[in-house]
Parts: structure tokens; sequence; C-alpha cells
């Protein structure tokens, strides 16, 4: 632009002004818009740390260089990174600063009178005229009322306008945008996420420490969690016979609120969450936990109980590790937990089935330093075997053991755990009012349109039009119009 | 009971393709035809000539469309539940949803001259479907058991089919814009419309769809919060739609407000479709997240 020329004369206020008005115009608004189209691609080619933080973890094992300088650009946080927030919080201004003053102004027109008719019709588009029988004015009255027309009749001609509910819709779309944007900021201040396994049988007590991982928002405070406490009673898991995929999912639970004293039994699907208060339980993976007794040379129990395994395969052959670190030397299990074993070369065994048709638990026992006390923090799913040794390996059935040197251990069964989704989202009503209400902004921006007709009486009778972007219809419209006139039907 | 209508779905998808290969050999006629008057008798084509073989090729494309139809509900019923449950149905659907955008243009415009390219991108996607994506008829996995799988996926597949026409016309756009400015369009062309009908059309199909498609987000964001627990995440299908959404809404900013018409709106429209084709494509196949239920 050729203005921009003028910068350096302006003073501080006037470079504000001239700032704000090139934020707000609608060109810079449409680059922002599609920027923010462009800047959400590559949250969608990298792994992302709130997606997929193992395949986060895996990049920097593999490539930790590279990995290291694509978080210096947040390309593993693509939306909460700073540079994505700054595109969508530029055009949200930019947008605001659009609607708002258009809102006023055009509350200030919705109210206005239409123009007066402008003297010369024949000028305008669709002109027609022809000779007066008198009656004309009258019939245009009525049918302008009819179609609710806005009127404005002076000696002799009516101007009558429609369609101001295209930019009534076209405002509401964009008032509710920032709707939407104000409930995922309220449910990011205000909500909380937080997830735990919970073996079938057990119960879990609704308190932060119950949570494997829990995160909420800076204004979220732990007296917030509602306390609550269910029983995990029941886990049925159907599968298809021919393809192993999971056809059903059904979990029952006992629920006992905060203040109650009776029991509520609930059942949770994938498509069907447990609603308690504000938060909702969702029920989002499920496994086995092979429950093992692990005992010294003296036959006194070292460990025992269930060890969460994890699903591998869509046949749920799933693997894990014990970790006895009170044995001397320390004692640590591998293994692999097969719902319906079957034989296999290499790996010695395969599932066939999710399902628990053939239990069988494979185990390689270690023996060393577990390395606990190293700081570095473990996964629970696997041994650090570094300063260990295998001493022994085998494959059981329920109920039986196998011994070893300093040791046994007993395979006792199995029970079924679920991986539960605790949400609180105070925003997504919000949220959802605002997509509700940019739908209909939508249609009504788009489906109607803006159009003015004029009609004046004298010897001749002369009616011409105007829409407004040119928007087809007029003509038709206008053909009727004078049909009616001239007492055609 | 399952699995005869499964091989009935079968047989009329095979049959819907034979019909459409003909409905493109007749549109390849029809579109030859015309070309071979001599250029020497006259200036203007002698449409009688290709009348009845453009009849021919319509009411293929419409027999291909009730087969299509049957095979999709067939295999619909053999799998107890709507028929979008893998990409082979997608594809088939889309094909189905293509093909029915077209003919019912058709009874508002004349728009035959596409035939051609609609029966060949038909019959292309029902192979590609047939050859590449077939999976067995099977039920859904107990994410997908919701009603808004009838809802979020019937208008993600209008939606696409109608963003898909838009951009075959705004590409013919480009293509007769260039010729023009080359000269005279050649004998073939000049039974295609003018340039501004095709800009208006292209246009209106996406005026018509974006509300629809708006709504189609939306109600996936309905379900995942049902399903998922959370009603936006990122996923790489939804950051996709996100993104189609965004440059649509671009484009329609840039001709309703800002006023661009012509070659640079076709090229902005193929951009807003060329993303809906990429995340149908890379993110079914190739991609990760919760949305890949392609059986690939």
């Amino acid at each position: 632009m050729s203005q921009q020329t003028q910068i350096p004369e302006l003073d501080s206020v006037g470079l504000l002004r001239y700032a704000w008005r090139q934020l707000t115009s609608m060109r810079t608004a449409l680059i922002l818009l599609l920027m923010v189209g462009v800047a959400a691609i590559p949250g969608s080619l990298f792994p992302q740390r709130t997606q997929n933080p193992l395949q986060v973890s895996q990049y920097f094992k593999d490539l930790p260089d590279v990995a290291r300088w694509m978080d210096r650009f947040y390309l593993f946080d693509v939306y909460g990174s700073p540079w994505f927030s700054a595109i969508y919080i530029l055009l949200f201004i930019s947008l605001i600063g659009c609607v708002l003053p258009r809102t006023f102004e055009h509350f200030k027109a919705a109210r206005a009178l239409p123009p007066t008719t402008p003297k010369n019709l024949s000028r305008l588009e669709h002109h027609q005229s022809w000779s007066a029988q008198g009656n004309e004015l009258e019939l245009a009255r009525k049918w302008f009322k009819a179609k609710r027309f806005r009127v404005l009749e002076v000696d002799g001609s009516i101007s009558a306008e429609k369609g101001f509910t295209r930019e009534t819709g076209n405002l509401f779309f964009h008032l509710a945008l920032i709707l939407i944007l104000l409930g995922i900021s309220f449910s990011s201040l205000f909500g909380m996420r937080g997830e735990a396994i919970v073996n079938v049988g057990e119960r879990f007590v609704n308190t932060p420490t119950s949570y494997d991982t829990l995160n909420y928002g800076k204004l979220f405070k732990d007296s917030n969690i509602p306390s609550f406490m269910l029983t995990v009673d029941k886990f049925v898991a159907q599968y298809n016979v021919e393809t192993s995929a999971p056809e059903d999912y059904t979990l029952d639970v006992s629920l006992l609120r905060d203040g109650s004293t009776t029991i509520e039994k609930k059942t949770i699907k994938v498509n069907s969450p447990m609603t308690i208060g504000t938060t909702r339980v969702y029920l989002q993976a499920n496994g086995y936990a092979p429950v093992v007794t692990v005992r010294d040379s003296k036959g006194d129990v070292a460990f025992q109980g269930p060890v969460t395994f994890l699903p591998q395969d869509a046949n749920l052959r799933s693997i894990g590790a014990i970790k006895v670190p009170d044995a001397d030397p320390q004692i640590g299990f591998l293994g692999s937990f097969l719902p319906t074993y079957v034989r296999e070369g290499a790996n010695g065994g395969a599932s066939a089935f999710p399902k628990a048709l053939n239990p069988r638990l494979l185990l390689s026992v270690w023996s060393g330093d577990l390395g606990l006390d190293s700081g570095i923090p473990q996964s629970v799913y696997r041994i650090d075997t570094t300063n260990m040794k295998q001493i022994g390996l085998k494959g059981l059935k329920p109920g039986e053991s196998y011994v070893y040197e300093g040791g046994s251990i007993t395979f006792e069964g199995y029970v079924q755990w679920v991986n539960l989704n605790f949400v609180a989202d105070p925003g997504k009503h919000l949220a959802l009012l605002g997509g509700i209400v940019a739908i209909l902004g939508l249609l009504a921006s788009l489906f109607t349109r803006r159009r003015r007709i004029w009609i004046r009486v004298g010897d001749d009778v002369e009616v011409a039009g105007l829409a407004k972007n040119a928007a087809p219809g007029l003509e038709i419209e206008i053909q009727g119009f004078v049909k009616m006139l001239k007492g055609e039907k | 009971m399952s699995r005869s209508w499964a091989y009935a779905s079968n047989y009329l998808v095979y049959s819907a393709m034979a019909v459409y290969a003909i409905s493109f050999i007749a549109h390849a006629v029809e579109t030859a035809w015309a070309v071979k008057v001599p250029a020497d008798k006259s200036s203007t084509l002698d449409y009688k000539r290709t009348e009845k073989v453009a009849r021919i090729a319509t009411a293929m494309m419409i027999l291909g469309f009730f087969l299509l139809f049957g095979g999709v509900i067939a295999r619909g019923i053999s799998a107890g539940r709507v028929p979008w449950g893998n990409m082979y149905e997608f594809s088939i659907t889309g094909a189905l949803a293509f093909s029915g955008a077209y003919l019912l243009a058709l009874r508002k415009f004349d728009l035959r001259w596409l035939g051609l390219l609609v029966s060949i991108s038909v019959l292309l996607t029902i192979g590609t479907a047939i050859t590449v994506l077939y999976v067995p008829s099977a039920p859904l996995v107990p994410a997908l058991k919701s009603e808004w799988l009838v809802i979020h996926v019937s208008t993600a597949i209008i939606s696409g089919g109608v963003f898909l026409l838009s951009n075959v016309i705004a590409a013919a756009y480009l293509y007769l814009d260039r010729m023009e400015s080359k000269g005279e369009r050649t004998q073939w062309a000049k039974r295609l419309p003018d340039l501004e009908t095709l800009d208006l059309l292209s246009y209106r199909l996406v005026a018509f769809v974006f509300p629809l498609w708006t709504f189609s987000v939306i109600a996936g964001a309905i379900w995942a919060e049902s399903a998922w627990g959370r009603y936006w995440g990122w996923d790489p299908k939804e950051t996709w739609a996100f993104i189609t959404w965004v440059a649509y809404a671009a484009y329609l900013h840039a001709r309703v407000t800002i006023g661009w018409r012509g070659r640079r709106a076709a090229w902005l429209c193929l951009f807003a479709g060329s993303t809906f084709l990429f995340n149908y494509i890379y993110v079914n196949i190739w991609g990760t997240g919760k949305h890949t239920y392609s059986g690939l």
C-alpha cells in the first residue's frame, strides 16, 4: 500500500491506530485464517506430547539432536506453542475488531428506515414501467407487508428493504466462534483430566493420589475433586470369533457418592460414560493382570498380588514386569501373558484370541540389581537388566509354580483391569452452544439475500430493485411482484 | 443370512461398476463425436448427433447410482449397521454421494459435459475400493457403536462429494481459462458453459455445503466427547478436518468480502478441496490416531 510511507510521520497514538486498522482489516484476517490452517499442519505430521508421549520419547531416542531442535520450535506441542497461540489470538483480536463495530452499525441500521426511493429508477437493475391503474400502491403495500419487508413511503413511492438476517446471521456466526474459544479457555482453566488403572474387584477412591496421571487447569484446586468411591464389579468384553475384533465392552460399577449411604449400580460403555456431578468417567482401555505369589528360599511370601500387564496386539498378548526389590539379591521377572496360548516358533508362544481361554504366563527370571535406587525413573512394565543375569525361563499354567535358585513363583490366576478416564470439562456446554449458534448463523447468512425493491406510482408505475453482492433471485422476485400488481396470476 | 447379503452387496457393486463403465464409454463417445464435425461445414457443433448417446450416458449413470445404492444398503444389512465402518465402505459410499451430487445438480444445470469426469472418477474409486481396500463385512468395534456414526459420517461423506464436485468445476474453469487466454476454445470445449457460469457454480456448491461440513465437524466433536472423553484433541483427522474448514472459510471470505473471482478463487477452491482429499487418503492409510478404522 502506498500509505505505508506515512508511518514515520505518525505519533505513537497514530501508529497504534494504524496498526489496529491493519490488524482488523479483512485482508489481514484472511491471511491469519489461512495461517491458522497452515500452522495446524505440523501437529498432524509429528507426534504430539498430549496424544502420544511414547512416540515423542522414541523420537528423542532415535534422533536426539533433531528432536531437541524440533522441541525448541515446539513441534511436539504445536497446539500449545507460543507461535500457534500467537496466530489464533491475533486472529481472534482481528475478528473482534472487525465484528464489534459491525454489530453496532448493524444494530443501528436494523432500526433505521430504508433510504428514500431514488429519483431515477430507470437507471437501476430490473427496471420496468407501465401505465398505472391507480391501486398499485395499495397492492404493493400489502405485498411488502405480507413478505415482511421494511418500508418507507414518501409521496407516491415505496422504498422496501429485506434481508437483514444475512448480516445478523453473519455476526452471530462470528460471535459464536468467540463463544467457542471462551468455552475452550474456560475448560483449560477450570477443567481436569485424570487416568487410573483399576483391577476388576477393586475400589477406586477419588482423591488426587489415586490417579496414575492427573492434569488440571491453572484455576482448578485439589478440593474441587468431588469425593466419591467406586468399585469395579464386573467387566465383560465380547470379541468376534473370526477376526478377534472387539464387539462390545461392558463395565459394571458400584458408586458411593459423598454423603450418601446407598450404593448405586451403574454401567459404563465406550460410548456412554458415567456422569457424577460435573465429572464424567470413561472406559478407555482394558487388559489383564496376572496374579502371582513370589516366595523366598525359606518359603516366606516376598510378593503377592495382581500385576498390570500392557496389551501388545489385538489378541491381547501382554507384557509386564514383576519386581521384588526386598529379595537379596534382588529378583525381577519379565513376563508375557497370553490369554489364549498357542505354540509359535521364535517367541515360544503367541495368543490366538483376546479372551482368556487358555491362559499362560511366560517368565524369564533375573537376579541382581534392579537399579531402583539409581534415581532414574523406571517403567513399571520393564526391567533394566544391565546389572542382572538371567537365571531361569518358564511357561506357567494357572496354579503352577516354578522353582528357581533362591525362591519360587506361583501363577495363581489373573484378573482384568480397566483404564478409566476422569474428566471435568466445565466449558464444553459453552463450546457446544457456540457450535450450534455458529451453524444457525451460517445458514442465515448464506441463504438470505439482502435486497431493495422500489415502486413509484404516478401516471406510470415504475419498479426497480437492487441486490447486495449481486445475489441471485431478485429478478424472479420482481417478476412476481409485477405480475401481482398487474393482476396476473 | 448376513453372508448372502454380503455376496449380494458385492454383486451389486460389481454390476454398478460395469454400468458406470458403459456410462463412461457413452460419455467418451459423446465428447469425441461432437468434435468430429468437419470444421469447414460449420463452426458450431451439431448437438443432435450426440443427443442419443448423451441420453444413454446419463441413463447408465442413473442405473449405476441405483445399483451402487443397493450395494451400499446390502452391505449395511449384512453387517447389521450403517455401511461406514472402514475405508472400503467409505469409498463406495463416497462414490455414491459423488455421482448422486452430480445427478442432483444435473436436474438444475446442464452439466452433461462433466459426465466424463464424473464417471471416470466413480469408476476409479469403486475400482480401488474393490481391488485394494476390500475387507469382509464385519460388525463394528465398540467405539463406533453410536447413533453419531450415522450423523457424523453421512454428513462428512455428502460434504466430501459436493466439495469434490465443486473442485472438478474449479479445475475445468482453470483449464478453459487457460485455453481462452491463448485464443479461442477448441471445438469440443465450445459446448462447455462459459467461465462465469463455472465460477459461480463452483462457489454455490461450496456455499451450499459449508454449513453441512461445519455440522459434520461439530457432530464429530459431540461424538468424540462421549467416546473418547474430549470433544477436540487434535487427532490427525480432526486437525485436517479443521484445516479443510479453515480453507473453505477463507475461500468464502475471499469471495464474499474481498470479491475474489475467477482464477484466484478457483485456485483457493482447489487448495481447500485438496486438504479434504489429503485427510481422506493420508490420514486413513498412513496416519495414526483414533480415526484409523480403515482395516488396512
